[in-house]
């Protein structure tokens, strides 16, 4: 299991990636937004995603968890 | 006059369209989102309205919501400052059909300007030099050959409809240009559904150099000298300065004097009236005009320390109807000064750094200003863009500025969120920055030293 956190505080502005999907190490799962900036957050790992513990337009503090991967 | 302001902006420049309204005795209205209403700007005017959630578009972007916080506060006139609807000509056509005063140039201007093959071409029949380029889109690789040629390598091949640079390349010379040509084609149609591709000149370290322009729309029509922009990261500049170190000790100065001829004759070409500035790239010698902005700069204030020209000032008594009094002739520079962008951000990730102002004491001394959007103890939320303050440092001297500079961000006190008052510090001690050998590539090359 492997939790993906944000990086940065902002906004998410897009999930990219649904439950069950199998994505690589590197992948996009969530852009996130702040200050008229966006930045992806990207798989450490592959995996499956498990859990997504945020939803698009929602205020997202560094460190909270945006995915898990399992 | 008019009796009451709307500012339509938030944070720094509202603050300081505020404090020149106020000073001419104009009443001022502040209008902001829930993420601001404990910021100065919104506690300094006389009137503030909420206008709605902390997102852009459905506050400082939100025209209803805007128009009708004028309408009910009895507000004359509107000074959108720089960003959000400041280069809208549909906003500032908005304004005029409820009997209000947009502070800019007139909206038809705005629409000139705004599309960027048309402005080419009015300012090209003006007589002001534009960076060549191929005219519309080019059909084919071969014709993109002859094109090309003609130009002169490198070229730049750019994606019809394109923005942000998606789908650039360069080729440096005609071997790689059908590759670069092929995939920039390529990605056009995937990016924007459609293809189509224009060729243009290429420069590898322009310099980017502006001119201030001020004009009252009853024939007076006067520039305010130059700023030198080429500090910048991502298209989005970080320092600048006034003069442009390009013309120090009265170098180049027919290319300067040609420069300013140039940048009158774009602006009286688009119609245009109020404050402006107009871009341009300078490389080798020669200089090519990008675009003109229908807005006050960010970094007007280094215009205002040098010349004595109050920007703001005249903004609002050329929109009041007023003749600007000023002539060319009495426009001249005094000293030099450098401003600094202190962006909430971390200075070697470069990433947001939003948070609470848990310190925040700004440096005082000779020649130091500071307009800075929050005050110690605000929060700077990741809604807006990351500028916090401007840092504006004058002296009698280049060098003077930035001594004092070098003294001014070092006592600079901010604590709670990363700033890039560190970057600014390498800057001023790099030797090529200090030589005044500066282009669009400065920061780049810094990174990597």
């Amino acid at each position: 299991m492997a939790e993906v956190l944000a990086h940065i505080t902002g906004t998410v502005w897009k999930i990219e990636v649904k439950i069950g999907q199998a994505v690589s190490g590197g992948q996009t799962l969530v852009i996130l937004e702040s200050m008229k900036m966006e930045m992806p957050v990207e798989a450490p790992e592959s995996g499956t995603v498990v859990e997504i513990r945020c939803s698009e337009a929602q205020p997202v503090s560094e460190g909270d968890v945006l995915v898990v991967l399992g | 006059m008019f009796k009451k302001l709307l500012i339509a902006n938030r944070a720094e420049i509202a603050r300081r369209i505020n404090a020149v309204a106020q000073r001419m005795g104009i009443s001022t209205v502040a209008v902001y989102s829930d993420a601001d209403k404990e910021l100065p700007f919104v506690r300094e005017a006389d009137e503030a309205v909420r206008i709605g959630p902390p997102p852009a578009k459905e506050s400082y972007l939100n025209v209803e919501a805007i128009l009708e916080a004028a309408k009910e506060s009895g507000a004359q006139a509107i000074h959108p400052g720089y960003g959000f609807l400041s280069e809208n000509a549909d906003f500032a056509r908005a304004c005029r059909s409820v009997g209000l005063v947009f502070i800019g140039p007139p909206p038809e201007a705005m629409a000139r300007m705004k599309d960027k093959s048309e402005a080419r071409r009015i300012v090209r029949d003006a007589g002001v030099p534009v960076v060549p380029g191929s005219e519309g889109i080019v059909p084919s690789s071969a014709a993109a050959m002859a094109e090309a040629e003609r130009i002169g390598f490198p070229v730049l091949c750019k994606a019809a409809g394109g923005g942000g640079g998606i789908g650039m390349g360069v080729a440096r010379e005609p071997s790689e240009l059908e590759k670069v040509f092929r995939q920039c084609s390529d990605r056009a149609r995937a990016a924007f559904g459609r293809e189509g591709v224009y060729l243009e000149r290429y420069f590898d370290a322009p310099r980017h150099i502006e001119v201030q322009i001020l004009g009252d729309g009853h024939g007076q029509l006067i520039h305010g000298l130059e700023r030198e922009c080429s500090i910048q990261r991502r298209h989005q500049k970080v320092l600048e300065e006034a003069p442009s170190p390009l013309f120090a000790r009265g170098a180049n100065a027919a290319i300067g004097e040609r420069m300013l001829t140039a940048a009158l004759a774009a602006a009286e070409a688009f119609g245009y009236a109020n404050a402006g500035t107009v871009e341009f790239l300078y490389a080798d010698g020669a200089f090519y005009f990008i675009e003109m902005n229908a807005r006050l700069q960010v970094e007007h204030p280094i215009t205002e320390l040098t010349t004595g020209l109050d920007l703001i000032g005249w903004q609002l008594r050329i929109a009041a109807g007023e003749r600007l009094a000023v002539q060319q002739r009495e426009v001249v520079r005094h000293g030099a000064a450098i401003e600094f962008r202190i962006y909430a951000e971390d200075p070697v990730r470069f990433l947001p750094s939003p948070g609470t102002l848990r310190r925040f004491v700004p440096p005082a001394g000779d020649g130091v200003r500071l307009d800075a959007g929050y005050d110690e103890s605000n929060v700077v939320t990741p809604y807006y863009d990351p500028m916090i303050a401007k840092l504006i440092v004058s002296g009698a001297s280049r060098e003077e500025a930035i001594e004092r500079s070098i003294s001014a961000l070092g006592s600079f006190v901010i604590e709670g969120i990363k700033t890039n008052i560190p970057l600014h510090l390498r800057i001023l001690q790099d030797a090529g920055f200090r030589s005044g050998a500066v282009d669009t590539s400065f920061l780049e090359r810094l990174g990597k030293s």
